[in-house]
């Protein structure tokens, strides 16, 4: 089953590029979905069956696949807006950083140990080559709502680690955590609405009314 | 039982107060559970409960620091939210009110939290119920600043529960059960595999340390306590910074207790004083007093981290400061608000000579400068000295002088704001004007009994919380 899981996890670092070169906002909304699809099936397969485990993949299934790309996508039909235009840095500047991130990722885990049953695999580099690719989305486009799925990337990165943990953790935790970052990504979707009707757009780079004069 | 009860009052509270259909009687349900929550915050100080079941939670000294002074600075930020709200009648106040509770609850339950898990989900809570409180204007600055702070704060908020879950997985690699415990996590640190350790330690402090609004991170901050309403303000720096330094101090104990805990503190010194250091840039030549207020605030989070790096002596003065920081912030923002109404205008170019159009707010906006640059006698005079005086006697000269340096460029930079906003020659008043806000009794009183605290506290510190604070400090710096 371990292959299979490392599999999983280069799917998810390819939709990782996917994200990164689009300038389709719809297109990346669907990617992170289906990144969190895979990533939500995944704790299935490295881990012993018990119902634990079975929670945490409706969960992650329901909220990373279904709510959460509904909520912007609903976001993106009310602002009107198909695609990012003009990112502080182009998209293929960004691929390329994203493959350096990807490789400093896979370099960096090397240096941590791993714990036996989980030595090989690819948890760790998939975790931070994601969540790095998250980061270089948020910081490098405009729109409000590419910077919801820049973030939305950063919280799979985290997640693919947080497989590592699943059924170490209290179940108490678990759902809290998945129902806060819900409730964020909820705020950040009507803050985005809040917006486009301010400024008739979803350029961020309009925000700058507030600095140091 | 009591620490339920402190949980799930102000949600109580929070659903009477959406419920309530009537937006001129709503504000006073927040008084009324503020007064509740300080009764039942007395009866847990005096007979104080057991940990609950698994231990996840218990009120130790260091919570109860924490609990006890953002609980005196929530009183009198809903004290003084009655008499705002009625000057705006216009906007609905039911989210207003129900998410500041709710968010009395959330800081209730940061402080209580001992597992590590809990109290992340805790802190987040906290950060998205701040979002609205923010936007309560609704309109296009509050926007800008909403979105800010949220999207940065979320981010750092990610990086600190990967920093969690680092430091759960470095108990797996060294073949322990996994867990979240801090009382666990503290038995066990020497044992705890180091490289997972280590970077679990940097994603902590980047975490934590963006949502206190220590430099490099901090840029949300000038913009959201810049468009906040006063008393959101007074809640965002002194409540929301207390939780997540108290988030810190959770890393610090751990931290402490691994014995190679050189590395982490020396991060926590140069943060600190890097902190330090943007706001004495800034602070300088500031045009809006409400911004400048938000580097006071960066300057002060910057003092406990620091204060935390220094470690031994300096940790009861972290923790006095920390005290005195809420405090203290609370008269700011909230005299800084009345000032605000009163002129119409936070910007330095209109408002001059406060003293004259609102007494007794001026007054205490130039006695609030005061306390919070650390001029004798009020309490952070005490805990800034105790921890400059640790940073000498313990061999860190540079450390101890920057600190000095950097007091002394920050309290010119804000006396050059603070006393023309106070003293200065005010506007001419145009004829029959109507005056938009005068001092009353009511929107006044709390910030005089914040005040009259800092200035007893800086003379005389009772000994229940004396032995508090030395309980705490013992905590912090390795003890059991």
């Amino acid at each position: 089953m371990d292959s299979l899981a490392d599999q999983f996890l280069v799917l998810s670092l390819l939709i990782n590029f996917i994200v990164l070169g689009t300038s389709r906002l719809g297109f990346a909304v669907r990617a992170v979905a289906i990144q969190g699809v895979v990533l939500g099936f995944l704790p299935a397969l490295i881990h012993p069956f018990s119902w634990h485990i079975v929670f945490i993949v409706v969960l992650m299934l329901s909220v990373k696949g279904i709510l959460i790309p509904w909520l912007i996508t609903n976001a993106i039909r009310k602002a009107e807006i198909k695609r990012e235009v003009e990112p502080f840095i182009g998209y293929i500047p960004t691929l390329v950083l994203g493959a350096i991130c990807t490789a400093l990722a896979f370099i960096f885990a090397k240096r941590l140990p791993m714990a036996v049953e989980h030595q090989g695999l690819l948890f760790v580099p998939a975790s931070i080559a994601t969540l790095m690719t998250g980061f270089l989305v948020l910081t490098t486009r405009r729109k409000a709502i590419s910077q919801v799925i820049g973030y939305l990337l950063m919280e799979n990165g985290i997640f693919i680690f947080g497989l590592l943990l699943a059924g170490a953790m209290p179940v108490m935790v678990e759902a809290g955590a998945v129902l806060d970052l819900l409730v964020a990504i909820f705020v950040m979707g009507i803050v985005m609405n809040h917006i486009s009707r301010e400024f008739s757009s979803l350029d961020t780079s309009r925000l700058t009314m507030l600095k140091e004069e | 039982m009591q620490l339920s009860l402190i949980l799930f009052m102000p949600v109580l509270g929070a659903i009477i107060a959406w419920l309530m259909p009537d937006n001129h009687r709503r504000p006073l349900v927040l008084p009324l559970f503020a007064v509740i929550h300080l009764a039942l915050l007395g009866w847990v100080l005096v007979d104080p409960p057991p940990a609950s079941a698994g231990g996840w939670f218990l009120l130790d000294p260091i919570g109860k620091l924490v609990m006890l002074s953002f609980s005196i600075l929530f009183a009198a930020c809903v004290w003084y939210a009655v008499n705002y709200l009625r000057y705006r009648k216009e906007r609905s106040n039911r989210i207003l009110c129900s998410a500041l509770l709710l968010c009395l609850s959330a800081m209730c339950l940061v402080s209580i939290s001992q597992n590590l898990g809990v109290l992340w989900v805790a802190l987040e809570t906290t950060s998205i119920l701040m979002a609205p409180l923010i936007y309560f204007n609704h309109n296009a600055r509050s926007l800008e600043a909403t979105w800010k702070y949220f999207l940065i704060c979320s981010v750092g908020i990610a990086m600190a529960l990967l920093g969690i879950f680092f430091l759960a997985y470095s108990t797996i690699v060294a073949h322990q059960d996994a867990t979240l415990l801090l009382s666990s996590l503290i038995e066990d640190a020497p044992r705890l595999n180091p490289e997972w350790r280590h970077t679990a330690f940097i994603f902590l402090l980047v975490g934590f340390g963006s949502k206190m609004g220590l430099a490099p991170m901090h840029t949300w901050k000038p913009d959201a306590y810049g468009e906040a309403p006063g008393m959101v303000g007074a809640l965002l720096a002194g409540g929301l910074v207390n939780c997540a330094f108290l988030c810190l101090m959770r890393v610090y104990q751990i931290a402490v207790a691994t014995q190679e805990a050189a590395t982490f503190q020396n991060a926590l010194i140069v943060m600190g004083l890097l902190s330090m250091g943007f706001a004495a840039v800034f602070m300088a030549r500031q045009s809006d007093f409400k911004r400048m207020l938000a580097y006071s605030s960066i300057e002060h989070v910057g003092i406990l981290t620091l204060a935390l790096g220094l470690g031994k002596g300096a940790l009861f003065g972290a923790l006095f400061h920390m005290v005195n920081n809420c405090l203290t912030k609370g008269v700011l923002f909230l005299s800084a608000g009345n000032i605000h109404r009163a002129f119409g205008s936070k910007s330095t170019v209109v408002v001059r000579g406060a003293i004259r159009w609102v007494p007794w707010s001026g007054a205490l906006f130039l006695a609030g400068f005061l306390a919070i640059t650390g001029s004798p006698p009020f309490a952070p005079f005490v805990s800034e000295f105790t921890i400059v005086s640790s940073a000498f006697t313990t061999g860190n000269y540079w450390a101890g002088s920057l600190f000095l340096v950097f007091l002394a460029i920050i309290f010119i930079g804000m006396a050059l704001t603070v006393l023309p906003v106070v003293l200065g020659e005010p506007p001419e008043r145009e004829a029959g004007a109507a005056v938009p806000y005068r001092d009353n009794f009511v929107s006044v009183l709390p910030l005089m009994v914040l005040m009259a605290v800092m200035l007893v506290l800086g003379i005389w510190v009772p000994a229940p919380l004396r032995d508090l604070l030395i309980a705490a400090a013992g905590l912090l710096g390795g003890g059991r």
